[in-house]
């Protein structure tokens, strides 16, 4: 249980929650919206396939515990899926409302209705809405390498069936991304870790501060080890440090990664720190997600200037549209086609300027179109590297040329070395929190069968 | 702008929209305002001698989110001393000439009916209705309902009534009965002007879970009330155009889940003279008036209607018994594939709800055992391609569809799924085929296997 140890004073509570729980009259009114579609769109759009209008009709009838539970069935981590979940891309982009120009049903506001209501009354003193049952086989022990939501499920549902589950997270904080790196006007740190503890409450051990690598001592536990004294293996370690431009001047104040910079600002920064970007001009490198997600952190949180500075343009961009929208009414502005060349610093070392070159119809850079653009704080999100060492420690496991765990498919999770899994974005490269989960829950039932069957 | 004003058994009112003796026409100050807001007459919350109530007295059913589909009530009749209700109808007649007071009454003697009748008629009301209705409370004590129920008390009591009367008399009938003609024939026989239904039927509206009471609850226990509100108004349709249809019927004061024009120029061409509100006017206030007088007077302009006495009745004749409607009529349900949106709530409820007819995907579909068609059913070549739900739009088996309707029920896209006509043969009833010995069906009970 990590919750205690955060901070109080956390700068990420200047932002606050874009949707609000619902009220129970709300969530009633929108319930009944919903047609009830027979083989439904939304829940084939969603990764972990949760029976939508089910749950939904069960919010209609004042049934909640049950929603809860039907959502829980499929998606452990239902809670901060319906709120960190792309649902216009997903299920709500899937609502035959949608196709019709009609505002679809608001699947992710419900969700979240469903398991905030249920689980806050587990807490509250209602009885536990998921059982946990005698394991089918004799009781197998299972390890996770790192602490995020692909390691959640897969030892929560583990969990449930009566097995041992262990997570080992090198952080301060268990929760992965949902804790470190998710726009707090989402999901806000404490909320992701009351999920963590709800896991744990099925039985889940999860310990944090120690690092899987090559050997064993303080904090660390080596790849054998894990190996030798668990059953089974689920590699869940996520992504590694954020890519660096290697452009003159990088190093130094006013320049940070962008989920470096995310998780100081949710974890560590109290919010005397706003001073830091209010009223600052801010450039974020990038075209992503995680782009848009820190773009329209520093805009809320009262930077004077926020621009993104992409080297294509806006139809070539890997952020949601939905996100870059958002982002535009909260004044990010993109400045395309650029490429950044060097990193402008004054003779006390401060970053004064980006010079940047206008590109080409291939996205590089034209030579004599260099001009800078003026700031005080730059964030790079251009991607992060592989955590590929982990690879190493067990036999078996490969890694694909992008440097990503290879399985043999996501309806198993199962590397090359039949005790080891793996999912999330270390198998995929950095997708959703949703897709993480499908990976943890997936691993979780081949390993059910597979014992169910020896 | 059509002419809205009516005579109703001589008694003259503006429009046909009047106040239900119910809790919005409880005072003289609440009347009046209703009259200010546009309401051609009210009916007084029922005179006789003052009760006392209990808290809480009301109870509500909501549905997907609107509330008070349905209401029910334990209220008895005025609470009020005789002599103040008296002197506000006197005031509101003195005030307002030209909208009509009708005293609503619930005593038991003979002599009772005579005093009351007489002091209110004194008072200046333009008419009286007997409440013969309320199943609540005042059932109880022989009153209410429990005259409605007994035609020949219903009659008696009418003609004491007519006996003392120097206006017009409306007898208020109780649903709560086995066949409201009976009731209403009685009402007639006793000479009544006119009739006015349907009273609220008598109900239990819920029950508190936690604490294992009906609802409304009166500390740790209810009782059963009169339910009304839109919910009720297709009894209250019926009933009101099996009366309009007997011959020899006096005028009707249609009562029921009236809350729109839509739902009073229903009841005026079921047969209903005036129409009476009562919830939707204690959910929204008296100013629901003013739409129902605008639209009603727009819909009769768009059908030519000049009047709304044109529009009285103009529906009775197309109420039929069962064995007279025309066996040969056929429709056929029809989807839009540009409308569709891919619900497929059409598919779920014909498959499980109707007779199996509308399905999905290139192939053919095997027909169940009971299907009135040979074979399976044949997929379209090619299959339809929604503008919006692509291969999701379903196809109709046409050949074994009975054009039920339940599809277009169903389905939430206005004007996507339609009934369409198909040739039928000749025109013949189930009264036909009784008439000339045609009405035996294979497969009946005395069937060999």
């Amino acid at each position: 249980m990590t919750l205690a140890k955060l901070p109080q004073d956390r700068l990420e509570n200047e932002l606050h929650d874009k949707k609000p729980l619902y009220t129970s009259a709300e969530a009633k009114a929108e319930a009944d919206r919903c047609l009830y579609c027979a083989d439904a769109p939304c829940i084939k759009a969603c990764p972990t396939e949760i029976d939508i209008p089910t749950f939904i009709k069960k919010i209609a009838s004042g049934n909640v515990r049950g929603s809860a539970r039907t959502i829980f069935e499929q998606n452990l981590l239902g809670y901060s899926c319906a709120r960190v979940c792309p649902v216009e891309v997903l299920c709500q982009g899937d609502c035959v409302y949608t196709g019709w120009g009609r505002d679809p049903i608001q699947i992710g506001r419900l969700q979240r209705f469903a398991t905030e209501t249920a689980t806050r009354a587990e807490s509250g003193g209602a009885p536990p809405l998921v059982k946990k049952t005698a394991p089918a086989s004799a009781k197998k022990k299972v390890a996770c390498i790192g602490g995020g939501p692909a390691s959640l499920a897969f030892a929560g549902y583990l969990a449930l069936e009566g097995h041992e589950a262990v997570v080992f997270e090198k952080r301060a904080y268990s929760g992965g991304l949902n804790t470190t790196g998710i726009a707090p006007y989402k999901l806000h740190a404490h909320d992701a870790l009351h999920e963590v503890a709800w896991v744990e409450g099925f039985g889940v051990e999860v310990k944090t501060g120690i690092e899987v690598g090559h050997d064993d001592g303080p904090g660390r536990i080596s790849g054998k080890k894990l190996l030798e004294t668990y059953d089974a293996v689920f590699i869940g370690v996520g992504l590694g440090a954020d890519s660096k431009l290697g452009i003159p001047g990088e190093d130094g104040p006013g320049v940070y990664g962008a989920t470096e910079w995310i998780e100081k600002m949710k974890l560590e920064m109290s919010k005397a720190h706003r001073e830091e970007i209010a009223g600052k001009r801010v450039l974020v490198v990038g075209g992503g997600n995680t782009a848009i997600d820190v773009a329209r952190e520093c805009a809320l949180l009262g930077a004077a200037d926020v621009a993104m500075c992409y080297r294509r343009g806006v139809p070539e961009m890997s952020g949601y549209a939905h996100e870059m929208s958002g982002g535009r009414k909260e004044g990010v502005r993109l400045v395309g086609h650029v490429q950044p060349v060097a990193f402008i610093r004054d003779a006390h070392g401060k970053l004064t300027g980006l010079r940047v070159a206008k590109t080409d119809a291939n996205a590089k850079p034209i030579a004599g179109t260099e001009h800078d653009l003026p700031c005080d704080l730059v964030a790079l999100a251009i991607g992060q590297s592989k955590l590929r060492d982990i690879a190493k420690e067990l036999p078996g496991v490969d890694l694909d040329k992008r440097g990503c765990v290879v399985i043999t498919d996501t309806a198993t999770c199962v590397t090359g070395n039949p005790k080891v899994f793996a999912g999330g974005d270390c198998i995929n490269g950095g997708k959703e929190v949703v897709n993480a989960v499908a990976d943890g829950r997936n691993a979780a039932r081949a390993l059910l069968e597979r014992w169910a069957t020896k | 702008m059509a002419d809205l004003s009516i005579e109703f058994a001589g008694i003259k009112s503006p429009n046909p929209f009047w106040l239900a003796s119910a809790p919005p026409a409880n005072s003289g100050e609440q009347v009046m305002r209703a009259f200010d807001a546009g309401w051609g007459g009210a009916v007084w919350k029922t005179l006789g001698d003052p009760i006392m109530n209990v808290t809480s007295r009301f109870g509500g059913v909501d549905y997907d989110g609107r509330k008070l589909m349905g209401l029910n009530n334990i209220e008895l009749i005025t609470d009020r001393p005789l002599e103040v209700n008296l002197r506000e109808i006197r005031e509101v007649k003195k005030r307002y000439p030209k909208n009509v007071v009708i005293a609503s009454l619930m005593t038991e003697t003979k002599n009772d009916w005579k005093v009351l009748i007489r002091k209110c008629e004194d008072a200046g009301v333009d008419g009286l209705e007997l409440n013969f209705g309320c199943p609540h409370g005042m059932c109880e004590r022989g009153m209410g309902s429990s005259v409605g129920q007994e035609p020949k008390l219903l009659q008696e009591i009418t003609s004491w009534a007519k006996e003392f009367a120097k206006t017009p008399v409306l007898v208020k009938l109780t649903p709560n009965t086995g066949d409201i003609v009976e009731a209403g024939m009685a009402a007639v026989a006793g000479k009544a002007d006119g009739i006015a239904l349907i009273n609220t039927i008598k109900s239990i509206v819920g029950v508190d879970l936690d604490r294992l009471v009906p609802l409304p609850r009166v500390g740790s226990a209810s009782t059963n009330g009169g339910y009304c509100g839109p919910a009720v108004k297709p009894i209250a349709l019926h009933m009101v155009a099996a009366l309009a249809r007997e011959p020899g019927m006096i005028p009707i004061s249609g009562i029921g889940g009236i809350a729109t024009w839509r739902d009073a120029a229903e009841f005026i061409a079921l047969g209903a003279t005036s129409v009476q509100v009562c919830t939707a006017v204690m959910h929204y206030g008296y100013r629901i008036v003013r739409d129902m007088i605008e639209g009603l007077s727009e819909y009769l302009d768009s059908q030519g209607m000049k009047s709304v006495n044109e529009l009285r009745g103009r529906a009775v004749g197309g109420y039929k018994e069962w064995g007279d409607l025309d066996l040969s009529y056929k429709l056929v349900a029809s989807i839009d594939p540009k409308t569709c949106i891919g619900c497929q709530l059409c598919m779920t409820a014909c498959h499980d709800g109707a007779h199996q007819c509308i399905f999905t995907g290139p192939d053919d579909r095997p027909r169940p055992p009971h299907a009135h068609a040979h074979g399976p059913a044949k997929a379209p070549k090619p299959l339809p391609i929604g503008a919006i739900a692509g291969d999701r739009v379903p196809w109709i088996d046409e050949p074994e569809c009975v054009g039920c309707n339940l599809c277009q029920l169903v389905c939430p896209v206005p004007g996507c799924i339609s009934m369409v006509e198909v040739p039928g043969g000749k025109s013949e009833t189930w009264n036909d085929r009784v008439a000339d010995g045609r009405h035996k069906l294979p497969g009946g009970i005395h069937d060999d296997a």
